[in-house]
């Protein structure tokens, strides 16, 4: 061992909500360190506007049980049942536990937490849309995440801020712990630990227009699955309806919520064509569709590839309060004044429903027998439990990583209890440090060097232009030869600094191999699901196939002969039998 | 379009002091700060550090100074800038490399403050209610996202680098004014301690560029009433 060694009961790794709330719920029992790539409030969990779904009931009459159906539904019936039904009977007490922690939520006139309506929210299944939504203005995931860091504070967690996870440490078939890059002055420090929890957020960044941010490179799923870990259903990824055109920046469904409406290049409100009950409140793959159908058959704003987002027709005053963050993101990067213009949007990759499989306690299971890893859990984007299935319901999100994040802990307390610590692996560290040199050391083959933010470049138009909200199974499959030989390329590509202070060019060339593990998942799985399903639509398979696909994949990677492995696990129906999905 | 920026750049690895350096991207006039440095990183100089992630004013990682004044580098469109367009680090902080200052100071001022709610007793079941004119009371300081604007361009933190400094006491005062707060007393007497609100001398130049609009200046006039006269 070159580096530092520290001892811990349990690692989080990733310090955004659900890093923080599983952090904060095993605070007071055990010796818990989060392990985050940022400071905990830099992470995108702050960027979450609308809301955080609960049948509160506080505007008008709803109830848990609605929200299991409307989950479901929106699933595309792939959400595993008893998930989603822990997820929302649990919600409401979530809820109230943050409120206690003192969240500023808004306020009905009573004093009660605030409501809103959201995509796919209904009352007595489909009826009609539910104020559902719990929400700080719209920046209620801002809220979370500093409501959270400041409990963490107050309980003394400890933080190890601006560390790079790289690997994940596995002893006799048990967690042992992570290695990790102090990305300030480039030393390697393993930790130690039988628990370790990743909470890693989503991968965004593999695709041209996205929400995400920089950071969202997948590190998490990369690490496990180079380490022997499946993920599950990466073929299903969250397109939002409404990215600002061109930066694809987040425009809350809030906007449609509180009475926005979509327009074609005709002024036309064509959600009413494409879903007729809830129109602009469908599910977001719905509207994505929809949006892109709309400009392939030239109703896109002056020919162009967006289709504008009409709230003018609410009042000025709430538009100034509750969608504050709205209003001012569209000024700063628009220059126009919301309650006079429509917003120019399109559908902006922005949430991955798959990830590290997990069971209801966070517990990350690697096969369809329930096998789990004694030790090791993961929760939040980065994670699969499934209660997303192929399409996530807005503001179940925020929801998903409070919930998963107490259970996991929870789980997590009781398994210290019975198990004692496993050995550190021989050599443990040696993988982080033989990587950190590779990326110092190669230089590219060739005349020309090999830039890492070409490959990255590429990366990010092939999947935006072949592996988006429509796919076909020819294109799927070039793009897989072209992934093959965006990974021979990095394998040869350096970065340019060679130092170790706050070496930005390491931690971008590692994220960037992330990121092209994660996409090479994502392709095979697209196309290898021949169906059409929640956010996964492929145009030579047009229609969902229950006879044949009503099951979740899951891919294995084996990287020294660089070979991917599919399998599939059933899913958990309870209740609700799959049925023809309409809004 | 052509830009110009000059850039202050440090390595501690090779540098003896900072120096500048001169840049030029080609990008469009609704392009952000952000995505010229971003540029200047990816496709000029890999060595060049700066703090980035989510690129669109949330997370507060690229608090920088430009000419002269503290902003979100991804807040700034490169049509509202005068060139050459100077970038230099934060002010008041170590400079640990190019554009990447120490925050340790930065969120031991924040944790001094007791930046968590303080209650005691019974909590009912449910939600505690709050009139939606209490919860209003708060808004504009828990807005804050930490990005360190405020506290690196105020002249009295410059001058004395005990004092909590603007985003700390904004911090205090979204629990000093929460209704459901009950640590007021303990948070005020902190505070008003000698390194605490006194020192400010109400310049503005925090409440001028803090990138969330806050009324920072405003809210610490607010916590100095409060310490002479209690919470109205």
């Amino acid at each position: 061992m070159k580096g530092h060694i520290h001892r811990y009961d349990a690692i989080v790794v990733g310090g955004g909500g659900a890093g923080l709330s599983c952090a904060l719920e095993m605070s007071t029992r055990c010796r818990v360190a989060v392990v985050s790539k940022l400071y905990p409030t830099r992470s995108h969990t702050g960027a979450a506007q609308g809301g955080v779904a609960a049948a509160l009931g506080n505007m008008e009459e709803d109830n848990w049980e609605w929200h299991v159906y409307d989950t479901i539904k929106g699933s595309d019936f792939l959400g595993d049942q008893d998930a989603i039904e822990v997820m929302c009977r649990e919600a409401i007490d979530t809820i109230v536990g943050l409120e206690h922690l003192g969240l500023p939520f808004d306020r009905t006139p009573e004093g009660k937490i605030a409501q809103r309506r959201f995509g796919g929210h209904s009352r007595e299944h489909g009826k009609a849309p539910v104020m559902r939504a719990c929400h700080s203005a719209d920046r209620t995931g801002h809220m979370i995440l500093q409501t959270l860091y400041q409990h963490c504070i107050k309980n003394d967690v400890h933080f190890y801020d601006e560390y790079l996870v790289m690997d994940y440490l596995q002893e006799k078939g048990a967690c042992a712990g992570i290695v990790a890059l102090s990305i300030l002055d480039g030393e390697v420090h393993t930790f130690h630990a039988p628990v370790v929890v990743f909470c890693t957020g989503g991968f965004g960044r593999m695709w041209r227009v996205t929400s995400n941010a920089l950071s969202l490179t997948g590190d998490g799923g990369a690490i496990l699955l180079r380490r022997g870990i499946p993920l599950e259903d990466m073929e299903f990824f969250q397109f939002h309806p409404t990215g600002l055109y061109k930066l694809g920046v987040l425009i809350t469904e809030g906007v449609r919520g509180d009475g926005g409406i979509l327009k074609n290049d005709k002024g036309e409100r064509f959600m009413e064509r494409y879903a007729p009950t809830m129109k602009d409140l469908a599910s977001r793959d719905v509207i994505s569709r929809a949006i892109y159908t709309e400009i392939k058959e030239g109703r896109g704003i002056g020919g162009k590839s967006y289709v504008n987002l009409d709230a003018t027709n609410i009042p000025k005053h709430l538009l100034e309060t509750k969608l504050s963050e709205v209003f001012d993101l569209c000024e700063t990067y628009l220059g126009i004044d919301v309650s006079v213009s429509a917003i120019p949007v399109e559908p902006t990759a922005h949430y991955a429903m798959g990830g590290i499989p997990t069971d209801v306690d966070g517990r990350v299971v690697i096969d369809d027998w329930k096998t789990i890893v004694p030790g090791l859990y993961a929760v939040g984007e980065c994670a699969c439990v499934s209660v997303h299935g192929a399409n996530r319901l807005g503001t179940n999100s925020l929801l998903d990583i409070i919930v998963f994040g107490q259970r996991a802990a929870r789980k997590a307390l009781a398994f210290l209890k019975e198990n004692c610590v496993p050995d550190l692996p021989p050599g443990a560290d040696e993988w982080v440090h033989a990587e950190c040199d590779s990326l110092r050391t190669r230089s590219g083959a060739g005349e020309k060097r090999e830039s890492m933010h070409l490959i990255r470049k590429e990366l990010a138009k092939g999947m935006m232009d072949d592996c988006s909200v429509f796919r076909t199974g020819e294109k799927l499959r070039s793009l897989q030869r072209k992934l093959k030989e965006l990974k021979e390329r990095y394998r040869k590509a350096g970065i340019t600094d060679k130092g170790k202070t706050f070496n930005e060019d390491l931690v971008e060339g590692f994220e960037l191999g992330c990121l092209l593990d994660q996409a090479e998942a994502t392709v095979i799985c697209a196309a290898n699901r021949e169906e059409s399903r929640g956010g996964h639509f492929r145009n030579d398979f047009p229609k969902r196939d229950d006879v044949n696909w009503l099951k979740h994949t899951l891919i294995h990677y084996d990287p020294a002969k660089d070979e991917w492995r599919i399998a599939y696990k059933p899913v958990v129906i309870t209740k609700y039998k799959p049925e023809e999905r309409k809004y | 379009m052509k830009y110009r920026l000059r850039i202050k750049r440090f390595d501690p690895e090779r540098d003896q002091k900072a120096h500048w350096e001169k840049y030029e991207v080609d990008l469009e006039p609704d392009d952000r700060l952000l995505d010229a440095l971003n540029l200047i990183r990816w496709e000029q100089d890999g060595t060049f550090a700066l703090r980035r992630s989510c690129q669109h004013g949330i997370c507060g990682s690229d608090a920088v100074c430009v000419n002269g004044r503290n902003a979100l580098a991804c807040k700034l469109l490169l049509k509202d800038i005068k060139q050459p367009i100077v970038v230099e680090p934060i002010k008041g902080f170590r400079v640990i490399k190019d554009l990447v200052v120490d925050f340790d100071r930065f969120f031991e001022q924040y944790r001094s403050v007791m930046p968590y709610q303080v209650r005691e007793g019974q909590l009912p079941e449910r939600e505690r209610l709050q009139t939606p004119q209490a919860a209003e009371r708060i808004a504009d300081t828990a807005n804050c996202i930490l990005c360190a604007c405020c506290t690196t361009s105020c002249p009295s933190f410059w001058a004395n680098k005990e004092f909590l400094g603007p985003a700390a006491i904004v911090q205090a005062h979204r629990f000093i004014f929460d209704s459901r707060d009950q640590g007021t007393g303990e948070r005020l007497s902190l505070v008003g301690d000698r390194m605490g609100v006194w020192r400010c001398r109400t310049i503005f130049n925090c409440t001028d560029c803090c990138p969330r609009s806050i009324k920072i200046t405003k809210a610490i006039g607010e916590v100095k009433k409060a310490l002479l006269g209690g919470i109205e």
